[in-house]
């Protein structure tokens, strides 16, 4: 069974008289695990489409199984739940609680999920380990650079152990080395199973993964798999990495 | 009614994190919390001057004696208390035989009659114009005076005048300085009286300031002004309850000795006081309601900074969104920012009131200002219910702000 199964899906902005046809009839489905970069020029549809699969939007028509679950008829509070627990978000400008320390950002959607304080520290700290933050903890986002800001940030998308990584234009606002850490901080998630999914316009960075799906004109005009692509490295943070 | 829903963010969870909010943003909320803290201590303030008011005539009326039943000359049309009671002319005097035949009446336990006039005293080298008293013994007990030095009036046949004197303490000091006055010869008008006794300083009181009386025999006060007619009749009843029966019996007597018509009023000290406590009450609740509408502003102050809040932490309500919060979840979040804001403003507002009513009451010691009980819990609920209301409809919006477009705006 696909994790992520698209039929028909439509998704039409209505701007006064006109309409927009932002996503038409897309079909796709997207196994467990995989490592899947969404390309295309700005307006193809892609970030409809991430938005769409990130349950933050709503298809015209059309259904999406995730998980074998129908999730387009869910409630809007059975949708918050599927976003709470099965899909995570990183975002380009990484999108921190600026007031929130870095621990309680990541903290955030476990607080927001009821979690008791108790384990919501005992996750966090793991994470700041794994994510090479150990110091930062207790830093805001104003105190943090680039790479750690956004390190937090999927440190806070991967908290609740979802099911798939949206990533949009996740090194959009870094530099290039920061970005490539960030890069394969996502690949290492990848390789321990988490599904991850990236938007780019950036081609190199889409070359990485294993299937490439190119839009244009909200279809979908490509899709071709890699075979015998690249072995992603191992988490390469483990070692407590810092970017300076 | 716990925390026990699954995904349903916990109370603590959801009151830090309006605190940490409100805090973010320390003018916005201070300024908020200032407006509320107003609206609160205006209303607090304002009742305590009201209510005080209250209390003070309340007091002062009580301060004029126990059970007490006035009878004035002449007839007034509402037979309640009326200011021109004090300017009708009188169809039949009240006369010092009228007081003494009121002694009959069964529920009557004291009678004082009242004549008043003003003359000149002089003594010790010094003159002055005084108001003059003349009533009897039974005076001091009614009107709960008390003395300074020596003694009252004596307890003699009304009809008889002994050339003696109660002064107030204004006129001891006027008249003698620092000398002792008990004993003193003193002129008033064309006797010679002695004083018998110095009363107690009473300060500044509704009525007569007895401090600037001089107090003498009835009998004397007559031949003074030249005059039977009494200003007043004072009356102790023989109990609160016996007041009315008290009234009912002082109209008859004085019908019955007046030809069988009723010209005299006849007030009670209850009757009194029940007006004045009326009618300062009403005022000071429509105080309260004017100062309530200031409540009111800082409601709509608190919605304006409420509806601020949603527009610049779009992007975080997006964000939260995303990461699988509900939207009962973000109401809640917004309501109890709000609510803490009114809290913080009342609680301030509430001290800020009370630190006022202090300080009238420092300044103005005999002013007993202090706000009612209702009048604090009424503005403390309606600074909360107003903070919360208001909060609605910014945290309707926050939960109903569509995520995509929220997290696009950043």
């Amino acid at each position: 069974m696909a994790l992520i199964s698209l039929a028909g899906i439509e998704r039409v902005f209505h701007l006064g008289e006109s309409s927009v046809h932002a996503l038409a009839r897309i079909d796709l489905q997207i196994e467990a695990g995989e490592y899947v970069a969404v390309v295309g020029p700005s307006g193809s549809g892609k970030s409809t489409l991430l938005n769409l699969l990130g349950l933050l939007d709503q298809p015209t028509s059309g259904t999406y199984h995730l998980e074998g679950r129908d999730v387009t008829t869910l409630s809007p509070d059975e949708q918050a739940a599927v976003r709470s627990r099965r899909i995570g978000f990183v975002f380009q400008s990484f999108h921190l609680v600026p007031r929130l320390t870095a621990a309680e950002n990541i903290a955030l959607p476990m607080m927001l999920a009821g979690m008791p304080a108790s384990v919501r520290e005992r996750r966090v700290q793991q994470a700041l380990r794994n994510f090479g933050l150990d110091s930062r903890g207790h830093h805001r986002p104003d105190e943090l650079s680039g790479g750690q800001r956004q390190r937090v940030a999927i440190a806070r998308a991967t908290i609740m152990q979802p099911a798939a990584l949206l990533a949009d234009e996740p090194t959009g606002n870094l530099d290039r080395a920061t970005g490539d850490e960030v890069i394969h901080l996502l690949e290492g998630l990848n390789a321990s199973g988490v599904t991850l999914i990236i938007v780019t316009h950036d081609a190199k960075l889409a070359a990485r993964a294993r299937r490439q799906i190119t839009m244009e004109d909200g279809r979908v005009k490509a899709d071709s798999v890699q075979a015998g692509a690249d072995n992603p490295p191992q988490m390469p943070v483990q070692g407590g990495a810092t970017d300076e | 009614m716990n925390n026990t829903q699954p995904g349903t963010m916990r109370r603590m969870d959801v009151f830090r994190f309006a605190r940490a909010a409100a805090t973010a943003y320390p003018l916005r909320t201070l300024l908020s919390i200032l407006a509320m803290a107003i609206g609160v201590a205006s209303v607090v303030l304002l009742t305590a001057l009201g209510d005080g008011a209250r209390r003070y005539v309340v007091a002062q009326f009580s301060s004029l004696g126990s059970h007490l039943v006035i009878v004035l000359p002449g007839r007034s049309a509402t037979g309640g208390f009326n200011p021109a009671n004090g300017m009708t002319t009188t169809p039949r005097d009240l006369t010092v035989d009228d007081a003494a035949a009121l002694l009959r009446a069964p529920a009557i336990q004291r009678v004082a009659p009242l004549i008043v006039g003003t003359s000149e005293i002089s003594a010790n080298g010094r003159v002055r114009e005084v108001v003059a008293v003349g009533s009897t013994a039974s005076f001091m007990p009614i009107r709960n005076y008390e003395l300074a030095q020596g003694k009252f009036l004596p307890d003699e046949d009304w009809r008889g005048s002994s050339p003696v004197a109660v002064i107030g303490t204004t006129i001891q000091k006027d008249i003698f300085a620092n000398q002792a006055a008990v004993g003193k010869l003193i002129r008033l008008g064309d006797r010679r009286l002695r004083v018998i006794g110095v009363l107690k300083s009473t300060g500044q009181g509704m009525g007569m300031n007895t401090d600037e009386l001089v107090i003498v025999p009835v009998g004397l006060a007559q031949a003074l002004f030249d005059s039977n007619n009494l200003f007043r009749i004072m009356i102790q009843a023989r109990g609160r309850d016996q007041i009315e029966a008290a009234k009912t019996q002082v109209t008859a007597i004085i019908k019955v000795r007046h030809g069988g018509e009723e010209d005299v009023t006849v007030i009670t000290q209850d009757a009194v006081l029940a007006t004045f406590d009326k009618l300062l009450g009403a005022l000071t609740a429509a105080v309260a309601g004017i100062a309530a509408i200031s409540l009111l502003v800082a409601g709509v102050l608190v919605m304006n900074v409420m509806l601020v809040a949603v527009t610049q932490r779009r992007a975080e309500i997006g964000l939260m969104k995303a990461l699988g919060a509900r939207g009962n979840t973000l109401r809640q979040i917004f309501l109890t920012e709000a609510a803490m804001l009114s809290l913080a403003g009342a609680v301030a507002g509430y001290l800020l009131g009370q630190l006022g009513a202090w300080g009238l009451r420092w300044a103005f010691p005999v002013f007993p200002a202090y706000a009612p009980a209702w009048a604090v819990v009424a503005a403390l609920a309606t600074a909360l219910a107003t903070g919360l209301v208001f909060g609605l409809l910014p945290a309707q919006r926050a939960a109903r702000l569509d995520p995509v477009d929220a997290l696009m705006r950043h």
